[in-house]
């Protein structure tokens, strides 16, 4: 019975002869989901993403231990039974530190994003729709901040600052946005010159409703799939700036601190610092598998 | 033909002013945004409040921020960089000499990551869709992952410690320490101009660890690059024609195809050089190789801010530098765009 | 030289099963020039590069018979087909724009041609693509041979093309729409000039179309496809007793300077020819 309903839906979904808008709609999502279901590796990213996300969240609930609870008793010792992946140098559950650490991490991640993509977004559709001086202005701008390699950018800005987890995500704020300006710009010059637009602009709309509503939706996709991509470079950036000790600061469980705070450990516990290391490599292989595959499905031109 | 060309070509040429002049402003207004008292870093925070006026009034702190910038680009433009609290050097002096190593460093990367990365790229779409190229595919995605710290620490477990093939952090033995005159600042290139070959191979044996980590992540970057470019290129026209013309499927591949991306292929080899620049920040902190990615880290972690804007505006300029050059190079090089 | 094509079977997987776009051809061609006319689509092109194999890789290619010269095309190793390809037989394409090497110069790619088959050196092949060059009608063969593609217009390309494959002195040349690419008034010069070649050279010539009296005026026989098979095989003389409703379809769609038409025929479809 289940089967049968299924199969309908999927003919429904699939049929060449759509008899609606939403179902020609829907139906493409369905093949595009299928696609995306079909490349393993990128399913993979997927699940990865969306464990350690609720992992993270419920670090409160799964963590063992106290991430901050010293034992200065049993510090370094190896993994066992009662610490899954062994202890730091204070004697701390590292397993209970890489829950709690995942919070951090993917924390800042979510804060550069939600600043980030907007950011870009709007200076790129304001330069794009209004062209002229303003354009060539901001593009110069954007050209400026890509001209620094980005984390050496960030550390001055966080230096200058002070380190710490906001002036972090400020930092790769500002060094991560010139690309999704150049982005939004690009697809709103092509959507510009449309006779939709034409036509919304012959109704009276003002300038800033016809970004919103008309030109910002266009872009979105593209942007999707570069913010999947950036994000593993921002969790290896936020990393590398905790690793040099101008991101989280210790105690604070984030993995770059983590392993800084261990590195000196490498040789004789080489677990202590290595197992922060995996962390920071899954989590950033699994968006960058996950932003392949989205990619493969979004824009098979850029196979 | 020449003048779209040559028009291009001041276009590219009369930005880079703009540009240049647009990282002194960023690195300038960063270094005023501190929340450290250049004075008092200057005279320490017990000095008198008369010196530390006099001191204020010297550095044109008094001033509003236009004038104070303009202070700031008139020392520029003579090389004054100001004095680095740390090394008590000027900054400048500091940059000359730790400038080489980081250079040294991230030339072997380069060219291991292109001896690897370009032959793997070129397997992997000739083979698209087999076992070997997912294997290269996982590979170079791992390199777009792991944290290069991560990497150079394991690196250091496996070689220098468990194996004992690799020789430890830092640059050289110190017992070699200065027995080679610097002309070149390449430890490398120094002790072979001198005809000392047991500080050269020691050289290289500092160099070959830390260059072998820096070139795992522009490899992977190149690898991709090249899988990309081969695809498109071997789905031309002209690839049929050359099969049709009897040729071997090694001649094919390189000569044609991989002909036909060469070009394209140098500007990514400069722009992944200019990327290498922010691994050997991170790198040279670990092997603790004197460079300026050392020197960088080691002034942000004591608030010596002449220095940090110093060496930020240097691989600021050296990475405009080689993106200046990429385009220059696809422009003389590419017969089409000729 | 004679190619045996015995029924041949192409198919391309497909996200939804397998696609056929060669369904059981069967050709003899011998020391003669045959045509192979048919719309896009319809597996004319696959048929000829199929001689050669030059498919994509993605293509199942199936025949009870499929042979050069006596040679199995089906089984032979890779460098037997390289002893077929641009030695004993050579393939001009539709658009030179494409088909030339865009960073090599014309000269070097038809040294390349002439040093893969034979001893000559450097400077022996040089003067040899010159003296091509000149067989193919440039008259600034040296000029010529120093340009890149890019820089040659569209006649010249398809004339550097033919030099390079006449090169090595092929027994069979594969010429798939050669001129379709090109300018009305370039046409009938390049197709002229493949003539006379093959003709003094006593090569066989596959000339594919879309353009059956231009095909039946170069071609002693005619081969017409549709939509994967081979409807009708025909002495070119012999057209206009055509029987199969497609090639008189296909006939009746010209315009004529002898009779008076005020509107064009439209082919009407018989689903029965794709049976």
């Amino acid at each position: 019975m289940s089967g049968a309903t299924a199969q309908t839906w999927r003919d429904w979904l699939l049929t060449d002869t759509p008899s609606s808008r939403r179902q020609a709609a829907w139906g493409r999502r369905y093949r595009l989901w299928r696609d995306f279901t079909a490349n393993r590796l990128a399913m993979g990213g997927l699940v990865v993403v969306v464990v350690l996300m609720l992992a993270s969240m419920l670090a409160p609930v799964l963590a063992p231990y106290d991430p901050g609870i010293q034992n200065l008793a049993n510090r370094l010792a190896r993994p066992s039974a009662a610490h899954w992946l062994g202890t730091d140098e204070l004697g701390r559950d590292i397993l209970s530190r890489i829950l709690f650490g995942g919070q951090v991490t993917l924390g800042m991640v979510v804060a550069v994003v939600i600043m980030v993509a907007p950011l870009g977004l709007a200076i790129g559709c304001i330069a794009g729709y209004f062209g002229g001086t303003l354009d060539r202005v901001l593009m110069r701008v954007t050209d400026v901040f890509l001209s620094f390699p980005r984390l050496i950018l960030a550390l001055a800005f966080v230096a200058a600052i002070k380190p710490g987890v906001t002036s972090a995500v400020f930092a790769i704020v500002l060094t991560a946005w010139p690309p999704y300006a150049r982005l939004a710009r690009a697809e709103t010059l092509t959507v510009r010159g449309t006779d939709y637009i034409a036509a919304v602009r012959l109704t009276g709309a003002s300038s800033f409703r016809i970004i919103l509503r008309h030109i910002v939706p266009m872009c979105i996709g593209s942007l999707v799939v570069r913010v999947t991509l950036d994000m593993s470079s921002i969790i290896l950036t936020a990393a590398s700036l905790g690793f040099l000790g101008m991101g989280a600061q210790p105690p604070s469980p984030e993995w770059g601190a983590m392993i800084a705070t261990a590195r000196r450990f490498i040789l004789d516990q080489w677990w202590v610092p290595t197992i922060p290391g995996i962390a920071i490599f899954v989590a950033s292989l699994a968006f960058n598998l996950l932003g392949d595959g989205l990619r493969d499905v979004l824009d098979p031109k850029q196979r | 033909m020449a003048t779209p060309r040559l028009k291009a070509l001041a276009a590219t040429a009369a930005s880079v002013p703009i540009t240049l002049f647009g990282l002194v402003l960023v690195t300038f207004l960063i270094g005023r945004v501190m929340p450290i008292d250049p004075v008092l870093a200057i005279v320490g925070d017990r000095a008198p409040a008369d010196v530390v006026a006099q001191v204020r009034l010297e550095l044109g702190l008094d001033e509003p921020l236009y004038v104070q910038f303009w202070i700031y680009l008139g020392k520029l433009v003579q090389g004054d960089l100001g004095r680095s609290v740390m090394t008590s050097h000027t900054v400048v002096d500091d940059i000359i000499r730790f400038f080489p190593a980081t250079m040294e460093l991230a030339t072997a990367a380069i060219i291991i990551a292109a001896l690897l990365g370009i032959p793997i790229g070129v397997l992997a779409a000739v083979k698209q869709g087999s076992r070997i190229d997912h294997v290269i595919r996982v590979i170079t995605l791992a390199g777009h992952s792991l944290p290069i710290f991560v990497l150079a620490l394991i690196s250091l477990l496996v070689f220098y410690a468990t194996l004992e093939i690799a020789p430890g952090p830092g640059r050289q033995n110190i017992l070699f320490d200065d027995m080679v005159p610097t002309i070149t600042g390449l430890l490398t290139v120094d002790s072979l101009i001198a005809g000392e070959w047991e500080v050269f191979w020691d050289a290289l044996a500092h160099l070959v660890q830390p260059a072998g980590v820096l070139a795992y992540f522009s490899m992977a970057y190149l690898a991709r690059m090249t899988r990309a470019f081969m695809l498109d290129t071997l789905k031309g026209e002209f690839i049929i024609t050359a099969r049709a013309k009897g040729l071997s499927p090694a001649r094919v591949i390189w000569k044609h195809a991989f002909g036909n991306i060469a070009v394209r292929l140098i500007t990514i080899l400069a722009l992944a050089y200019a990327g290498l620049l922010e691994g050997a920040v991170i790198t040279e902190t670990v092997f603790s190789w004197p460079g300026l990615g050392q020197y960088l880290t080691i002034s942000l972690l004591n608030a010596d801010m002449n220095a940090v804007l110093g060496a930020t505006l240097v691989v600021g300029v050296t990475y405009l530098a080689f993106n200046l050059l990429a385009d220059l190079l696809y422009r003389l090089l590419d017969p089409r765009v000729r | 030289m004679d190619i045996n094509i015995q029924n041949l079977t192409i198919d391309f997987p497909t996200a939804q099963g397998t696609s056929q776009a060669v369904r059981g051809v069967s050709m003899k061609i011998g020391r003669e020039k045959f045509g192979i006319v048919g719309e896009s689509g319809s597996g004319k092109s696959l048929t000829a590069r199929s001689i050669l194999r030059l498919l994509p890789d993605s293509a199942i290619v199936r025949a009870d018979a499929l042979t050069f010269d006596g040679i199995d095309v089906m089984r032979a190793d890779e460098s037997a087909m390289r002893a077929i390809r641009g030695r004993r037989a050579g393939l001009i394409m539709q658009d030179p724009k494409f088909s030339l090497n865009p960073v090599m110069t014309a000269g070097a790619q038809i040294e390349e041609a002439v040093r893969a088959h034979t001893k000559a050196g450097r400077r022996e092949a040089r003067e040899k693509a010159i003296d091509l060059l000149a067989q193919v009608q440039i008259r600034d063969p040296r000029r010529v041979a120093d340009a890149y593609p890019h820089e040659l217009s569209g006649g010249m390309g398809q004339r550097v093309m033919i030099a390079m494959m006449l090169a090595p002195d092929p027994e069979l040349l594969i010429a798939d729409e050669p001129t379709s690419a090109l300018d009305a008034t370039v046409q009938a010069e390049i197709l002229r000039l493949l003539d006379n070649l093959v003709s003094s050279r006593g090569m066989a010539l596959v000339l594919i179309s879309h353009d059956l009296p231009l095909v039946s005026h170069f071609c002693d026989r005619v081969a017409v496809m549709y939509a994967g098979r081979v409807v009708e095989e025909l002495k070119a003389a012999d057209l206009a007793h055509a029987k199969h409703g497609y090639t008189r379809g296909l006939l009746e769609c010209l315009p004529t300077l002898s009779q008076e038409k005020r509107r064009l025929n439209v082919m009407a479809r018989d689903p029965a020819w794709l049976a």
